[in-house]
């Protein structure tokens, strides 16, 4: 058992070479080499089934400096690919029992992929994060504190002030973010949204109050990069960042066969 | 190819006010330099979105979902802040005057109100020290009950 494999799926293409992810280690530094079946090819490693069987993927994934490393290495293989070739990137985790079985299935959907390679040809994923930003208190203190023999009244007051400030901010910030959604919406062929990222994952010590991804056509690209640069100087109390181009992994979806689809 | 945040132009991805938009840090570590994307911006791709197709080796379904959810612990205050998109903003301090916490708040003022009537009226000081000398006698009895029950 101790040598029995697996192969751990990347992402899926009309053609690959293996130059294209040569200097690449895949996933647990295992090479990444090619599986074709019908018309398309996949990008693949075989993998040990002691580290990636089921029982130990299921502990694996809950470690998170496993998951990073191992995050990081598919995304990589998916964007060597995605810089030559349409990919469609396969979810963490897609195992097949050997390199003919996956094979098959290849051969067996190439009708589904070629709609999904359809879908997502000449075409990048942007993501686009807003961020709401904190007023600044001393600002809205300024100039209050005229009657220095009420310093409590005074103390009142200004807290008062700051809470009418961050809830003017916060609906001003929404409001903004709902605009600069529908707006970037209008110039891609798809958008979507997803949780906003708490502080620490995003790393900003604002809120994130949108985190949205939209799949535009390459030669829209440069007119979305501006467009989201105007609506970041249009919108006073939010941040406004840009992420990209992804490999379309928020809109890269085959119709499921069985009753087990999901989104 | 390379993933980058908001590799643009420097100048307008700068709010006035000055901090620039582009971060790459603040996700536990494994960074590789300044052009590698945010680890939650991968996960949430690769987790979460990706092709979805059965594989060989089921990868328990009801595992991965448990594991989205943990991470989605980390990644977002979750499903609430899915369904309703924003709704983790309303347990946010800074920006929340909401439910308990604007309760607290009203408390807060109301207990601080009284204070202040009683500091500036005129009889502010005897106030003050009135209330000082309930504190004392408080200590005190706090402190005789510890004595009391200070064995265990």
């Amino acid at each position: 058992m101790a040598d029995a494999t697996a192969v751990w799926a990347y992402c899926v293409a009309d053609r690959m070479a293996p130059e294209w992810f040569s200097h690449l280690a895949g996933v647990g530094e295992y090479p990444v080499s090619v599986v074709t079946g019908g018309p398309l090819a996949a990008a693949v490693s075989v993998v040990g089934l002691a580290e990636y069987g089921e029982q130990a993927l299921a502990r694996h994934l809950e470690d998170l400096t496993w998951l990073e490393s191992t995050a990081r290495s598919h995304h990589a293989v998916v964007e060597a690919v995605g810089a030559h070739v349409p990919v469609i990137p396969m979810r963490l985790a897609t195992l097949y029992r050997d390199r003919d079985s996956l094979g098959a299935m290849l051969e067996a959907r190439q009708q589904d992929f070629a709609e999904a390679l359809g879908r997502v040809t000449a075409r990048t994923e942007w993501g686009v994060k807003v961020y709401a930003v904190r007023p600044e208190p001393a600002a809205t203190a300024a100039g209050e504190d005229h009657d220095a023999d009420r310093p409590g009244a005074a103390y009142l007051r200004r807290r008062r002030s700051q809470l009418d400030a961050s809830q003017h901010a916060q609906r001003a910030a929404l409001a903004g973010a709902e605009e600069i959604h529908a707006s970037l919406g209008q110039l891609a062929v798809a958008a979507g949204t997803r949780a906003p990222q708490a502080p620490q994952l995003s790393g900003q010590s604002d809120p994130m109050i949108l985190n949205a991804v939209y799949l535009v056509e390459d030669g829209e690209s440069a007119a979305f990069a501006e467009a989201v640069q105007r609506v970041a100087s249009l919108h006073e109390p939010v941040r406004v960042e840009l992420t990209g181009p992804w490999p379309p992994y928020s809109f890269a979806f085959v119709a499921e066969a069985a009753p087990a689809a999901r989104q | 190819m390379v993933t980058v945040t908001a590799e643009m132009p420097g100048e307008s991805m700068v709010r006035p006010g000055g901090q620039a938009a582009r971060s790459y840090s603040g996700n536990g570590g494994g960074s590789r330099g300044g052009d590698v994307a945010n680890l939650g911006d991968i996960l949430e791709r690769i987790l979460d979105k990706g092709l979805v197709i059965a594989g060989d080796i089921r990868v328990n379904l009801l595992d991965i979902e448990l594991l989205t959810i943990k991470l989605r612990l980390v990644i977002a205050s979750l499903e609430t802040a899915r369904e309703v998109g924003i709704n983790w903003w309303e347990d946010d301090p800074w920006l929340s005057a909401k439910g308990s916490d604007r309760a607290r708040l009203a408390d807060e003022n109301r207990e601080l109100r009284a204070r202040i009537a009683e500091l500036e009226s005129d009889d502010g000081q005897r106030a003050v020290e009135g209330r000082e000398a309930e504190d004392r006698e408080a200590e005190d009895r706090e402190a005789g009950d510890s004595r009391e029950t200070g064995r265990g």
